[in-house]
Order: C-alpha cells, then sequence, then structure tokens
C-alpha cells in the first residue's frame, strides 16, 4: 500500500480523505491534544465568545492533514514537513474534504522528495486550512 | 483616522527570542492510540506494537501532529510547558484563535520517547482583520529527544482579537 517515488507525478491529485466530526470526536480530540479551550466542545461558551457554534479545533484538521498524508505514503515514505494556516471555522456534523496535489519531486541529499500543497474543503468549496507539506518516499 | 498606539508593549518586545525553560513530554502506546483514534487513523501500526514492528518501527510511532503529553503535575504546576510571564498587550484582547501550524520533521518519535521540549516567541505582529484588531504571535517549539537529537520544530501562529 505504500507509494513510491517513481509513480509520482507534478501536478497529481492524491486519495482525498472524507472527515465529517462530531462532538464526541472533538472530546476525544481534545483529550488527546490536552487542548481543553471550552469553544471546541462547550455550546454556551462558544456563544458568549461571539461564534455562531462549536468550531472543530485548528490542530485536529492539521492531523487531518496528516493522515492524508499517511494514509498516501503507507510506511516505507515519511513526512518531514506539514503546515496549516487557519483560514476558516468548521463546524461539527459538517463534511471536511481532505485533499493534495504533488506541487514538485525532487531530490536532496539523496532522499526522494515530493511537495505538496495540501488543504481541507469545507461543503462551499472553501478552503479552511490551506498548506504545504513534504514527503520522503521510497 | 485615529491613530492608535501600538497594542505590543515594550515588555511583549522584550519577550521576542527569549528561550523558555525546558519542559518534559511522554510518548507511550496508550497516547498514541488515544491520539490516533481522535483523527481516526485505521493503518493498524498507530494502535498494534506487532505491527508497527513489522513496518519497521521500534514501537508504535506518533502520527503526525503528535509531539507527546506534557507530564502533568500538580504541586510542580509553574514548570509545565516552559512556564513564564506572558505579558498583556497595551488593550485588553479577550479572545484567541489557533492561527495555523507547521511541523517539521528531522526524526522518528514513537511510544517509549520522551522529549525536551524549548519555545520562544518568533514574531509579534498587530494587524486590523475580519476580527478587528489582531494580534498575532507566531512561537517556535523544538523538540529533542533522550539522545539529544532534534526530532521537531513546530511553528505556532497564535491569533487574539
Amino acid at each position: 500500500m505504500s507509494t513510491t517515488w517513481d509513480t509520482v507525478s507534478e501536478g497529481m491529485e492524491i486519495p482525498s480523505l472524507a472527515k465529517k466530526c462530531n462532538t464526541q470526536q472533538l472530546v476525544h480530540w481534545a483529550a488527546a491534544s490536552g487542548d481543553f479551550y471550552q469553544i471546541h466542545y462547550d455550546h454556551n461558551f462558544a456563544e458568549a465568545t461571539g461564534l455562531e457554534n462549536i468550531i472543530v479545533h485548528g490542530a485536529l484538521k492539521h492531523a487531518f492533514l496528516g493522515q492524508l498524508l499517511h494514509d498516501w505514503i503507507g510506511n516505507e515514505g515519511s513526512i518531514k514537513k506539514v503546515g496549516c494556516s487557519y483560514r476558516g471555522m468548521d463546524f461539527p456534523d459538517q463534511d471536511i474534504q481532505c485533499k493534495g496535489i504533488v506541487t514538485r519531486k525532487y531530490e536532496e541529499n539523496g532522499e526522494k522528495l515530493v511537495d505538496l500543497e495540501i488543504w481541507t474543503e469545507n461543503p462551499d468549496g472553501q478552503r479552511t486550512s490551506p498548506g504545504v507539506a513534504t514527503v520522503q518516499l521510497p | 483616522m485615529v491613530k492608535q498606539d501600538s497594542l505590543i508593549t515594550e515588555e511583549m518586545q522584550a519577550t521576542i527570542g527569549v528561550e523558555s525553560e525546558p519542559w518534559t513530554l511522554e510518548i507511550d502506546k496508550t497516547s498514541v492510540r488515544m491520539f490516533a483514534r481522535s483523527v481516526g487513523y485505521t493503518d493498524p501500526v498507530f494502535y498494534d506494537e506487532e505491527e508497527a514492528k513489522k513496518a519497521g518501527y521500534q514501537n508504535l510511532p506518533a502520527p503526525a501532529g503528535y509531539l507527546g503529553t506534557p507530564i502533568f503535575n500538580p504541586t510542580r504546576a509553574s514548570e509545565a510547558r516552559g512556564s513564564r510571564p506572558n505579558p498583556e498587550p497595551s488593550r485588553p484582547l479577550k479572545r484567541m484563535l489557533n492561527g495555523g501550524t507547521d511541523v517539521e520533521y528531522m526524526g522518528q518519535i514513537c511510544a517509549g520517547d520522551i522529549l525536551t521540549a524549548t519555545n520562544h516567541v518568533s514574531s509579534i505582529e498587530e494587524r486590523q482583520g475580519r476580527l478587528g484588531e489582531m494580534l498575532i504571535t507566531t512561537s517556535k517549539t523544538v523538540y529533542k529527544n533522550e539522545t539529544g537529537e532534534t526530532v521537531a520544530i513546530v511553528t505556532g501562529t497564535g491569533i487574539r482579537y
């Protein structure tokens, strides 16, 4: 199930990853990550800070993008860099599509590398967490 | 337009580049499984030691973004997470949002590892945005394993508004 460098080409889209978190998953994430900010699980608290609803943790969307890469490269490759900025809010029980496109394929210091543009997309097609990644492939 | 004073005080400027005290984070099998489960990973390497070893890892690998859990001890709370004075801006800002996360890996992190982290504020900027007056703080955290090897650097952006 591992992707090899030879099979990758610039411009290719990697298999997308579909997510939809319920509030229970956000509580799981709060415990696993140690981020207990109440805007992510306490509706009254979220409203009192001016939000319309509970929002999905930014770092969880970053972790989704990490899974997107892992599921694509398998265990023979590795993630060198994964980053994104949080440009738009995502809400519980809403589709979050995680996607990526290969932007550059190259060798550096004897490693076979691939750069990607990655992002999460909300149901309106807006990129709520755009970012970039570098992975090393066998 | 009335020119307002900067939100960024001299005291805040003085924190830029100042390295925190180190803090310790543990990676263990339970915490790796919890993290992987909360994200929704289905690859057994994150849950089953045998599978992880078969795939070439020392133990359950830490999923991307998981850099350990800081040791909690209520009697030593002041040592947690590189704590240090966090000066307030010149006008109060009540709310905060995470602006972004960049993780760069230099080494592998697996269950059983104990990491030491230090961090510093690398920049503080102010901006007028859709949320009004915003303060954008970028910080860098360096994670080293027990052999002293730097395994990851995380750049985080925090927004206060």
